[in-house]
């Protein structure tokens, strides 16, 4: 019992060690806790937005962006790839930005969105469960939400996406 | 010194007036007061999921006013409080409620403090219990007593 005892703060130490370890090497995001809405069939866009998109036998991405958010910016370059290389459907929604302003970032960096929404006052948004921008849900041919994006999507993220985006087609 | 007394009474007093201030801006307000005051109590159980740790009710967050506007639309709209927490559920997860729920993936979070709270008070009790159940050490014999003092009259100058 004695000898228990004394060993008792050696194996603390070296559980919490193992789990910060495992922490920091796994990648994981503790900040991250994820979207009701995956598993889920994708809530409906207003008007046209979705229309002969979503549930028309080929995986969407819903992009919420604006020109105002820098993180957004930083990932534009994958969604242009993500179009050119791809081929891939992109419903991007400019979320509390003004149209002209988001129609002059996408001029200028270009526009890899298959269609554009605007949602000033954040309705759609709430409707996804957004936090910020940006956040990216990809949707499945059958229209059910596959996988969700907090923050930008990263090199790292095309290979979660891929897969999906191109088994679907 | 009685003047002082009066002085650090108001303090106090007008300190214990004060409270935190709300994001509730008045032109989000409801005009049917009976309506607004349980959008206040909606907005006080709703998380910012934008700020982790703040009611919707006391964020500036984009976000968080548009929660406000959602259950006030809500409300307006004939629905019950529960409805409104539902819908708020619906789209951000048991996440958005600043109580969640006792549910089989949250009961560790609910029982986890009382659970280690029992199994410490337990471990103690039964350490102190042990402790008492030894038998005093026997007195000394006289053959050891006197082995001591030749030892403590050795040890004298």
């Amino acid at each position: 019992m004695n000898r228990f005892l004394f060993v008792l703060p050696l194996l603390t130490l070296a559980i919490l060690a193992g789990f910060f370890g495992w922490s920091l090497l796994s990648g994981r995001d503790p900040a991250s806790i994820g979207s009701v809405m995956v598993g889920r069939s994708a809530p409906t866009l207003p008007g046209q937005l979705g229309e002969g998109l979503i549930k028309a036998g080929k995986p969407v991405l819903v992009n919420f962006f604006a020109s105002w958010c820098a993180p957004c910016l930083a990932e534009h370059p994958m969604f242009e790839r993500l179009k050119s290389r791809e081929g891939a459907t992109i419903i991007g929604i400019a979320w509390k930005d003004k149209p002209e302003a988001t129609r002059a970032w996408l001029q200028r960096l270009g526009d890899p969105f298959t269609r554009l929404g605007f949602d000033q006052d954040g309705k759609i948004a709430l409707d996804w469960g957004l936090s910020g921008v940006p956040e990216t849900y990809l949707i499945d041919a059958q229209g059910i939400v596959r996988l969700h994006f907090r923050g930008p999507i990263t090199e790292r993220d095309l290979g979660t996406i891929l897969p999906l985006l191109r088994g679907g087609s | 010194m009685r003047s002082f007394a009066a002085l650090r009474t108001t303090i106090m007093l007008l300190l214990a007036l004060v409270t935190p201030a709300l994001a509730v801006e008045p032109s989000e307000m409801l005009k049917d007061p009976a309506l607004e005051a349980r959008a206040r109590e909606i907005g006080r159980a709703l998380r910012c999921v934008v700020c982790q740790n703040q009611a919707v009710d006391d964020s500036n967050a984009e976000v968080a006013h548009d929660m406000r506007r959602a259950v006030r639309e809500r409300l307006a709209a004939g629905d019950s409080d529960r409805q409104v927490m539902d819908f708020m559920v619906a789209r951000y997860g048991d996440y958005v409620l600043l109580k969640p729920p006792f549910k089989s993936d949250t009961w560790l979070l609910w029982l986890g403090g009382p659970l280690v709270l029992l199994l410490a008070g337990s471990a103690l009790l039964l350490a102190a219990r042990k402790r008492k159940l030894e038998p005093p050490p026997a007195p000394l014999t006289d053959e050891e007593r006197a082995r001591l003092s030749a030892l403590l009259g050795e040890r004298k100058p």
